[in-house]
């Protein structure tokens, strides 16, 4: 069966194995030489490829949920989605969500994901009480930051490389509404959205929309979008349904036109220099789960996304650079994503450095191919790393160098028999064992 | 709060159905082989929203402890409003044409075991004079075809059974629904390559809630498959034979 990461590039032909039960999955790691787990394949490029992978699909129980203290125990296929529908009505909210709720638990460990709250939350498991995770001898250790110390570090942030996250706990956060109070800052710039997201730095929740094809003096004028929750409204979960795109997107609406065109009229549609709404967490965390299937917008070749990180201290400075070269390359997608990072916490692998973070799409071709190997050896220079999430491209030398921690990572592995056992395409391209 | 008790629970429709009952508030009752994975879907309803759920481990094919079994039920729970029928096996045509013995096996699962818990359960709801039976069939029942004529007449010896038991309960307030859904995207279709017509188990749970809700007698899930089956039933058998489906 082929199988492919959320951006459709590359592809690869593989076998899937579905457990039902833990005894299928010590099974399978058994009965196959190299596998690797893989949870909705969310991620975009191939770090969820490999020739064997043991999917959690029907590994998508509820264990425990304990209304009074937050603290929900689930297995690692349960979706972030699932998870709200059951929390919210309740109450609570996630303590950390990426910007799409069709992830897996055992994702969002593996990508240690992110939400517009890492200033002040940092990553997923910074709220990760404990998880269970089978080894690939086939026996299962309960790891947390005091009892397996080195094993939770590699595999919070390592990419399904250390073993199978069976089941999770996790500590969520109490809400009042399921309602979002959203100021939208317009900015001209890209110095003056820094200053903002620096000005507004006590906001629970930021991000910034960039249009990542104005030049000039436009050049990184963006939308901050500032998020508290509510104290008022109701505990809601909408029911509403996604759409899906019927089709791949034909290929010649998708040009530099096009997409100057939305940017532009995305970043127009907010006339004042401030506005305040009030608006259900849906569109302000999950934009883009509204269309089922918004990868086909970039056509059948499939797209990259190229999402990368910068130190604070010559951040802006380097992001004008980089930007500028996107610019001029006259690629670009419909959503570019600036964010301001807090602190980096103490994973091998975990993406995060306090620093900004800007994500963009590119429809996937040969010049895409070379523009990203010159922003890799850009951001390289400039002290960044690209997020292993997203990435597709980037090369060893770049990896070993932006992610030094990658000794620790391969000692913990081959303490712990995931060396030979787990490994993806993507594994492979990084230079991992 | 509605009591259901579901039969094959461990089945990935069932399992999808009976979430959106416990998201309800409903009390479940699951029946099912594996123990293990019965003690896992009961926590998971818990969660969900299900008061209580109790659980028995049973082998559908053991007829012996049908009457057992649904003893115990009804002492747990009193009455019953809904009982699920959803155990099944998809045969493996091709062996099944070397063995007899697979082929009655098979026989046995998907069909005799249904129509061996039918009686029990006719005799408690009709007595019950209230409820509703549901018994998922296949759109495989409506027409033998080469590719899976040992599972297809299996599911039509239910069609047929539930056909009747419905004119019959009819009187006493008993509803019976048949369920026919088409292609569905479970472990039990794993190996098979998935097309448009395909469907999830969530989207299939949710019509079958639906036509329980309703009382409906027979429903395809999804409804596309009335109009595909009924063109194939339609089709002569001079040509049929020479089709290869």
């Amino acid at each position: 069966m082929k199988i492919y990461g959320w951006g459709k590039y590359p592809t690869i032909d593989a076998e899937v194995l579905l457990p039902q039960t833990y005894i299928d999955c010590a099974n399978y790691l058994n009965s196959n030489e190299i596998v690797l787990p893989r949870g909705m394949g969310r991620s975009y490029g191939d770090s969820a490829n490999s020739p064997t992978v043991i999917e959690s699909t029907y590994l998508d129980h509820f264990i425990e949920f304990d209304v009074t203290t937050g603290v929900l125990t689930c297995e690692a296929g349960v979706s972030i989605r699932e998870i709200l529908q059951l929390i919210v009505p309740k109450g609570w909210f996630v303590p950390v969500t990426p910007g799409s709720s069709f992830v897996t638990i055992g994702g969002a460990i593996a990508s240690d994901v992110h939400g517009k709250n890492h200033h002040l939350s940092g990553t997923f498991s910074e709220h990760l009480l404990s998880f269970c995770l089978m080894l690939g001898s086939g026996e299962i250790v309960s790891v947390t930051k005091d009892v397996y110390p080195d094993l939770f570090r590699a595999t919070c942030g390592g990419m399904g490389l250390t073993g199978m996250i069976l089941s999770a706990r996790i500590q969520l956060k109490p809400i009042q509404s399921s309602r979002i109070i959203q100021s939208i800052i317009k900015t001209n710039c890209l110095e003056e959205v820094c200053e903002q997201f620096e000005a507004n730095d006590a906001s629970t929740y930021s991000v910034a929309w960039i249009d990542c094809l104005a030049s000039g003096k436009c050049l990184g004028r963006s939308l901050l979008m500032l998020g508290e929750h509510s104290q008022d409204g109701t505990l809601e979960f909408g029911k509403k349904k996604s759409q899906n795109l019927p089709i791949d997107m034909p290929q010649f609406l998708l040009n530099h036109y096009s997409i100057k065109a939305f940017n532009a009229l995305y970043y127009h549609r907010v006339i004042s220099k401030k506005k305040t709404e009030i608006i259900s967490f849906e569109p302000y965390f999950y934009p883009l789960d509204a269309i089922g299937n918004w990868n086909r917008l970039y056509g059948k070749a499939g797209f990259v996304q190229y999402q990368f990180v910068l130190p604070k201290a010559d951040g802006v400075k380097g992001l004008r650079q980089i930007l500028e070269v996107i610019v001029a390359s006259g690629k670009g997608s419909f959503l570019a994503v600036l964010k301001a990072f807090g602190r980096a916490n103490e994973n091998f692998l975990s993406f995060p450095i306090e620093g900004y973070a800007l994500a963009l799409d590119f429809k996937m071709s040969e010049e895409t191919v070379q523009l990203i190997k010159l922003l890799d050896s850009m951001v390289v220079e400039m002290g960044g790393r690209i997020y292993l999430t997203k990435d597709a491209l980037m090369t060893e030398t770049s990896f070993k160098k932006t992610y030094p921690q990658w000794e620790q990572f391969e000692d913990v592995r081959a303490k712990y028999g995931a060396i030979g056992k787990f490994a993806s395409s993507q594994s492979k391209r990084l230079g991992l064992q | 709060m509605k009591k259901i008790l579901i039969i094959g629970a461990t089945s990935a429709i069932a399992e999808a159905t009976a979430r959106i009952w416990a998201q309800r508030g409903d009390e479940l009752f699951l029946v099912a082989r594996n123990e293990e994975r019965l003690k896992i879907i009961s926590k998971d309803l818990n969660v969900r929203g299900a008061p209580e759920v109790h659980s028995y481990c049973m082998d559908a094919n053991n007829f012996d402890r049908h009457s057992s079994m649904l003893d115990k039920v009804f002492e747990v729970s009193g009455a019953i409003d809904i009982v699920l029928i959803a155990h099944g096996t998809l045969s493996n045509q091709k062996e099944c044409e070397q063995s007899v013995d697979l082929t009655m096996q098979e026989i046995k699962t998907n069909a005799l075991s249904v129509i061996a818990l039918l009686t029990h359960l006719a005799n408690r709801f009709e007595k019950q004079g209230s409820g509703t039976i549901a018994v998922i069939s296949s759109v495989a029942g409506d027409r033998g075809k080469a590719s899976n004529y040992v599972y297809g007449s299996a599911k039509a010896m239910v069609t047929t059974f539930t056909s009747g038991l419905r004119q019959r309960l009819y009187k006493s307030g008993v509803s019976v629904v048949t369920i026919k859904p088409g292609f569905v995207d479970t472990p039990m279709t794993a190996k098979f390559k998935k097309g448009l017509l395909w469907a999830k188990p969530e989207t299939v749970a949710e019509k079958i809630v639906c036509a329980i809700d309703k009382r409906k007698d027979e429903v395809y899930v999804p409804a596309f498959w009335w109009g595909v089956m009924w063109i194939i039933k339609r089709i002569p058998e001079i040509l049929f034979k020479k089709v290869s489906l």
